[in-house]
């Protein structure tokens, strides 16, 4: 079974081999509208390469990529608020693929970081600011 | 025959880093005369030996020996002779030798060079080197063999990873080596201090020359490797938050409240125990930042081929050493008394808080990074990336940026609020009026952070000046325009990435040759796209050229690589530089019916980034020079004057 | 005076959680992979056009036709495709109902890809665009979906299928029906 291992490691894991179609018509073409192309690639920057180690899919030139960058690009020409977009793709994905952390109970803890460390470190340092001056020559 | 003797030279200097641990117990612990003979001579051996297996393994390498099996696994003989060279520390086991080697020569330069600390600190700051050595050596030797050959040998190796080569290769990863361990060496006199109960203000004197050393070369190496990932990765992007990146700039961010809390300690006797903690805490950095890259835990676009039995040996070796340091920490650390006294308002307090933002910046990039890891254990994944790092960052360094306009022109010990005002007016003033003409004059909306941070870089380059202000310019110490051109080059950095956030524009598009594009009043005209081959690699070159007002300002030729050894698709991006931004080209994938796809980026002042770096770097070392020939100096006129 | 002295051994015990969380992520297998999130949710209702000339197009309507089915999503140039297709002939010939998807692909690839590695599909969408695999969280190729009789996803299968995965996915049909 050990010996399986490796094969059957490159043979479970999807192929991420490339396509011989060209790519979606919005994959690298962008919007018309400079602002609504604004909206978009705000929107790309944010969302995750599902076949990436770790890049977004403005940067990635994956093919499953580009092809959510056309879908993204479209939709927001439909009028489509990002917003919803990502919380569509969320729905389908979970929280992985977008790096807006959301409103999610799992992430508070993030948000709650900077003000924890900022109390915790001011309190320190407070304290040893003021300890200097109460203390006796 | 050349292995052998690497490897032999390995275990050689292994067997002296555990001499140099019991001698440096008897020197320390039983005065024993020997030991104290001997320990510096043997800490220069050892550097010496270790020094000397990584030429070896470097000569290797050059010579494609290829009954190694690292060099069959990671080079090739059609390589370009600086990729081989470079190529020696490119892989995992070349690099730990590379981290060991540094390692043993800074332990050497310590024995050799160092002259302010009193005699049974240096022995025990020896033999804490050499005991976090030891488990380095255990590790190299036991899990991570550089020179283990390759039986049969292979006719060629499997060539290095093209994205790897490049000029970027050679000095990237060792000037960021030297500074991880370099900080090794402040972590070592710390502990050493600790043993010995001396962490005073001569203790700081002596640490401060290695932390500024280790600090330079970290900056430079971040620098570069930003830049190195802008150009080399094709997307225009300077930082990713990736944990990679990460691990570097923990070190960096603790070893600058390090040095700033070291400078508190030597000028004023104050915040001992802070900067003894800082100095554990910056090596702890280090390491956390080598097991987080080489352990696999974390997905990473930079990771080595990574290895979770490697990861749990740096795993048990941070445990043994840090937690060793904090515990030692906690019990000595409440006989360091506190040292002297100082207000509110008063440089000593602006420094407290300047290292506060740094620790809580510090803090928070590593739960980031960790927090994907803790979620996964509860069975959620979440990705955490810029949009989180910027939107908190951000704002905790313009308060930093704050405290650095104000910090530096306040006195030692107590400084008047109302004089404080005086001084910070003019750069308020500045940081108010610059950026609103910049933002009245942009046609475009700008975010509020971007604009905050130009308004920040404004006030701290017009303060970073400050202390030179009503001062016989040819008398003021070395160190103190170090000071000055490092903090300068904050707000030159500041305002590069704010400009670049702000005012990039970019431009997508699939082009016939004789297409024109307009961006930033330029035009980029397509003009063909041929096949051009290279020594190991084909491509496909675009020809752009880029005018403006009908001159031609540059030709530029951007590719679409394919290596062959390993086959691997790679883009090399052109940037054109100009006074105020660059341009950046990218040529993409080709379309049906003849077209290409093309990528234009307009990024003002960008490299103003890189700049600023480089000046930080610049302004530490001035400030190394500057205190290395002070303590000489002082310690010469002490020698002169009668006892 | 005491609180300090209880404040100095703080980061020893916050980098003892640190090196807890750290092991914790050594010791457990890394995910690389992205699951669906779509189990327990309906089939979303997209038609595809035909991507073989010789099997009919799908509509995701037809496939809540009251028994439990497989949607197999492939490609022709996914290596893997071509290891998993005598799984699923054997899954076909023991009664199973696959229908598939054909990812980014063209008639005359998906033809020979057929033609080599056998049919053991009854209708073939072809998916231009990867649109499909974004509605139902599918992150790769090849991946084999259980869907149920009223059309509800029940089970995803990410990857490869081999040998030892034919009685996971038959028992994953048999809960479906019996649902």
């Amino acid at each position: 079974m050990r010996r399986f291992l490796p094969l059957a490691l490159l043979l479970a894991g999807p192929a991420f081999a490339q396509t011989a179609l060209p790519p979606a018509p919005y994959a690298d073409r962008q919007l018309e509208d400079p602002a609504l192309e604004a909206k978009a690639a705000a929107l790309m920057h944010t969302i995750r390469c599902l076949t990436c180690q770790s890049q977004s899919i403005a940067d990635s030139n994956a093919s499953m990529a580009s092809d959510m960058r056309s879908e993204i690009r479209e939709r927001i020409k439909k009028g489509e608020d990002p917003e919803h977009i990502r919380a569509w793709l969320i729905e389908r994905y979970g929280d992985w693929i977008s790096y807006q952390p959301t409103a999610e109970p799992i992430l508070w803890p993030l948000w709650a970081a900077p003000l924890l460390l900022l109390g915790a470190g001011g309190a320190l340092a407070f304290g040893r600011i003021r300890r200097r001056r109460s203390a006796r020559p | 025959m050349i292995a052998e003797a690497g490897l032999a030279a390995l275990w050689l200097a292994a067997l002296l880093a555990g001499a140099q641990l019991l001698f440096a117990w008897a020197a320390v612990a039983r005065g024993n005369e020997d030991a104290r003979r001997l320990i510096r001579p043997i800490a220069v051996a050892q550097g010496v030996l270790t020094g000397l297996a990584m030429a070896l393994l470097i000569t290797l390498f050059l010579r494609s020996d290829m009954s190694v099996y690292l060099v069959a696994a990671n080079s090739h003989s059609m390589k370009p002779f600086i990729y081989k060279f470079a190529g020696a520390w490119g892989n995992h086991e070349g690099s730990m030798l590379l981290w060991v080697a540094v390692m043993s020569v800074a332990g050497a330069a310590v024995a050799l060079f160092e002259r302010g600390l009193d005699q049974r600190t240096h022995f025990a700051t020896l033999g804490a080197q050499a005991a976090i050595s030891l488990g380095f050596y255990a590790f190299l030797l036991f899990a991570s063999n550089p020179f283990a050959r390759l039986n049969p040998p292979v006719p060629d190796g499997q060539g290095l990873n093209p994205l790897l080569q490049d000029p970027g290769l050679a000095f990237h990863p060792p000037t960021l080596y030297l500074g991880y361990v370099g900080l090794s060496v402040a972590f070592s006199f710390a502990v050493g201090a600790l043993l010995t109960r001396q962490v005073n203000a001569r203790f700081a004197r002596a640490v401060r020359p290695w932390v500024l050393a280790a600090w330079i070369l970290l900056t430079f190496g971040i620098t570069a490797g930003s830049y190195w990932a802008y150009y080399e990765l094709g997307w225009g992007g300077w930082w990713f938050w990736d944990p990679v990146e990460n691990a570097s700039l923990m070190p960096w961010l603790a070893a600058t409240a390090l040095l700033h809390s070291a400078s508190v300690l030597a000028a004023r006797d104050a915040l001992r125990a802070w900067t003894v903690m800082l100095s554990v805490v910056a090596f702890a950095m280090s390491m956390i930042g080598t097991f987080l890259v080489r352990s696999g835990i974390l997905t990473s676009v930079h990771a080595f081929a990574v290895d979770p039995t490697r990861g749990s040996f740096i795993l048990i070796l941070l445990g043994l050493y840090i937690g060793g340091a904090l515990a030692l920490f906690a019990l000595r650390a409440h006989t360091v008394n506190e040292g002297a006294r100082f207000d509110p308002v008063s440089r000593e307090a602006m420094l407290v808080v300047n290292n506060l933002l740094l620790c809580v910046i510090l803090g928070l990039v590593l739960i980031g990074t960790l927090y994907p890891l803790l979620t996964e254990m509860m069975g959620v994944r979440v990705s955490v990336g810029p949009p989180y790092f910027n939107t908190i960052i951000g704002p905790i360094t313009l308060a930093l940026m704050m405290v650095l306009v104000v910090g530096p022109m306040l006195r030692w010990r107590r400084d008047d609020p109302k004089a404080l005002l005086r001084h910070v007016t003019p750069s308020a003033v500045l940081a108010v009026l610059a950026p609103s003409a910049v933002l009245i004059l942009s046609s475009r909306a700008v975010g509020w952070l971007p604009a905050l941070g130009l308004a920040a870089a404004a006030a701290v380059a017009v303060a970073s000046f400050a202390p030179l202000w009503k001062r016989n310019l040819l008398r003021t110490p070395l160190f103190t325009y170090g000071m000055v051109i490092a903090h300068f080059g904050c707000a030159v950095s500041l305002a590069g990435m704010a400009s670049e956030s702000a005012f990039s524009s970019e431009k997508l598009a699939a082009a016939r040759p004789g297409d024109k594009y307009e961006i930033a009043g330029m035009t980029v005209t397509l003009d063909d796209v041929l096949p051009y081959a290279g020594p190991n690699w084909t491509a496909m070159q675009a020809t752009m050229t880029v005018r403006k007002d009908g001159r031609v300002l540059a030709v530029a030729h951007p590719q679409a690589r394919f290596f062959s050894d390993p086959p691997t698709p790679t883009t090399e991006s052109v940037q054109v530089t100009r006074w105020n931004g660059q341009l950046y080209l990218v040529l993409g994938d080709a379309l049906e019916d003849g077209r290409w796809q093309l990528r234009i980026w307009w990024k003002p002042f960008v490299t103003f980034i890189w700049l600023g770096g480089g000046l930080i770097g610049l302004g530490g070392a001035l400030a190394l020079v500057g205190r290395v020939l002070r303590e000489r100096r002082t310690r010469l006129s002490r020698r002169a004057v009668p006892a | 005076m005491k609180l300090r002295l209880l404040l100095l051994w703080v980061p020893l015990i916050g980098y003892l959680v640190f090196l807890f969380v750290a092991s914790i992520g050594l010791i457990r297998e890394q995910q690389t992979v992205v699951q669906s999130r779509m189990i327990g949710k309906p089939m979303p209702a997209i038609d595809l056009p035909a991507a073989s000339s010789t099997k009919p197009a799908l509509s995701t309507r037809q496939m809540a036709d009251g028994k439990p089915r497989l949607l197999n999503i492939f490609a022709s140039w996914c290596v893997p495709c071509a290891a998993e297709a005598p799984q699923l002939t054997q899954l076909a010939q023991r009664g199973v109902r696959i229908d598939a998807v054909a990812i980014r692909d063209a008639q005359g690839d998906v033809d020979a890809f057929l033609a080599r590695h056998g049919d053991p599909f009854q209708r073939i969408g072809l998916d231009a665009r990867s649109t499909l695999q974004f509605y139902l969280g599918s992150s790769g190729v090849p991946e084999t979906f259980v869907v149920d009789g009223k059309g509800i996803i029940r089970y995803q299968h990410i990857g490869y299928i081999g040998p030892q995965d034919i009685e996971t996915i038959l028992e994953k049909l048999r809960e479906a029906e019996r649902s």
